[in-house]
């Protein structure tokens, strides 16, 4: 339990993608299958930032930065990483709700079950 | 119905059991190996110029990862654009040829 | 939308693109980016659709270009550097060349907006980049919320 309360955003990253995956299992509507995996996507997102996270650190930039601060900075590497996931996360979402849409087009419903009652 | 909730609860309890093992192994706060972030906290002013030292990395030690950033995200909008556009054109010409045929 | 909606959003919509302006141009000295500032550039044109001002969907083929455009210009930028002495694919051969060619002072500094070279430009490329991206989907989303609107009566889904 310790280790959950020392590490609180890690297990709070966790908590999401459990979210997100419990979303992704249960739901019926297919919208809402893709809001689970938005949830995913942004608890992969929390992970990398809390994972370059140092105690006390300031960010990594140096404009108008105190000496004492640029000493001691957080990891950059994982933010431009969770930079291009945040990116790529919109792209991906952006191609999954145009597809959806033209599922609705099609068949007329975005519900899983009837969907695949429909099919054959 | 009931198996597809019981299997799905039974699958997010594995998966919470993995993650909390997994949660006590990268401390917070403290990152294990940050050898390669110093060197480029220490050396990214000088060798790219830029104050930011996340800009940096996106737009010159991993220039490579926006690269394919920035094609996927072409793709995708490029995709998303042909999902949608070419629908619109065929229900615009659909309709006059169902009318025709009755 | 009603005439207040309209009124306010047509005031907004230079002030959302200056930021966008601001975050993109600043890339290298403050938190943000091409990315960041471009999405915030969409959010101007966001405003524009939401609020249902008409002025917006003539552009929409003009969004395309400036992402090819922004691409373009980011694959460019990236070539600029094959071209000095010694120099890579990605080299930043421009950090002491052109509009951003000014050395940076080592350590915590005020900030200068003339330095980091290709960096900067990247920056503008793909802030263009994704103000493009970012509005065509807006619109080719909004596109086809309208056709689904007078196809099918029963509300799509729940």
């Amino acid at each position: 339990m310790t280790v959950l309360l020392e590490n609180a955003p890690i297990a709070a990253a966790a908590a999401v993608f459990l979210l997100g995956v419990a979303m992704v299992l249960r739901e019926r509507h297919l919208f809402r299958t893709l809001m689970g995996l938005s949830l995913v996507e942004s608890a992969v997102n929390l992970l990398l930032v809390a994972i370059g996270y140092r105690h006390g650190g300031a960010s990594p930039i140096y404009t108008l930065q105190t000496e004492e601060a640029a000493e001691k900075m957080v990891l950059p590497t994982v933010q431009a990483l969770t930079l291009t996931s945040i990116v790529i996360g919109l792209a991906t979402t952006a191609m999954l709700l145009a597809f959806a849409v033209t599922l609705h087009r099609t068949r007329g419903t975005l519900d899983i079950d009837e969907l695949r009652s429909l099919r054959g | 119905m009931k198996l597809r909730t019981v299997l799905s609860a039974v699958a997010v309890l594995l998966l919470a059991a993995f993650l909390a093992e997994m949660a006590g192994l990268v401390p917070f706060g403290d990152p294990p190996s940050p050898a390669m972030d110093e060197w480029f906290l220490a050396r990214a002013q000088e060798e790219t110029g830029a104050n930011n030292v996340v800009t940096s990395i996106v737009f010159d030690y991993r220039g490579f990862d926006t690269l394919g950033e920035a094609c996927v995200l072409f793709t995708a909008v490029l995709g998303v654009a042909l999902a949608l556009r070419k629908r619109d054109r065929q229900s615009e010409i659909a309709p006059p040829a169902d009318e025709e045929e009755a | 939308m009603s005439k207040i909606v309209k009124t306010i959003a047509a005031l907004l919509f230079p002030a959302c693109l200056v930021f966008g302006a601001y975050v993109v141009l600043h890339g290298h000295l403050t938190p943000g980016g091409g990315f960041q500032g471009g999405a915030v550039m969409a959010t101007a044109a966001a405003l524009l659709l939401v609020a249902g001002i008409p002025l917006a969907s003539k552009h929409e083929g003009r969004y395309h270009a400036l992402e090819a455009l922004g691409l373009g210009l980011f694959l460019f930028f990236a070539f600029v550097g094959l071209g000095a002495a010694s120099g890579s694919f990605f080299f930043n051969a421009l950090a002491s060349h052109g509009f951003f060619g000014q050395a940076v002072a080592p350590g915590p500094n005020p900030g200068n907006l003339h330095t980091s070279g290709t960096i900067a430009w990247m920056n503008l490329a793909v802030g263009i980049e994704v103000l493009g991206g970012i509005s065509v989907i807006l619109y080719a989303l909004r596109e086809a919320a309208r056709g689904e609107g007078d196809g099918k009566a029963e509300g799509d889904g729940k």
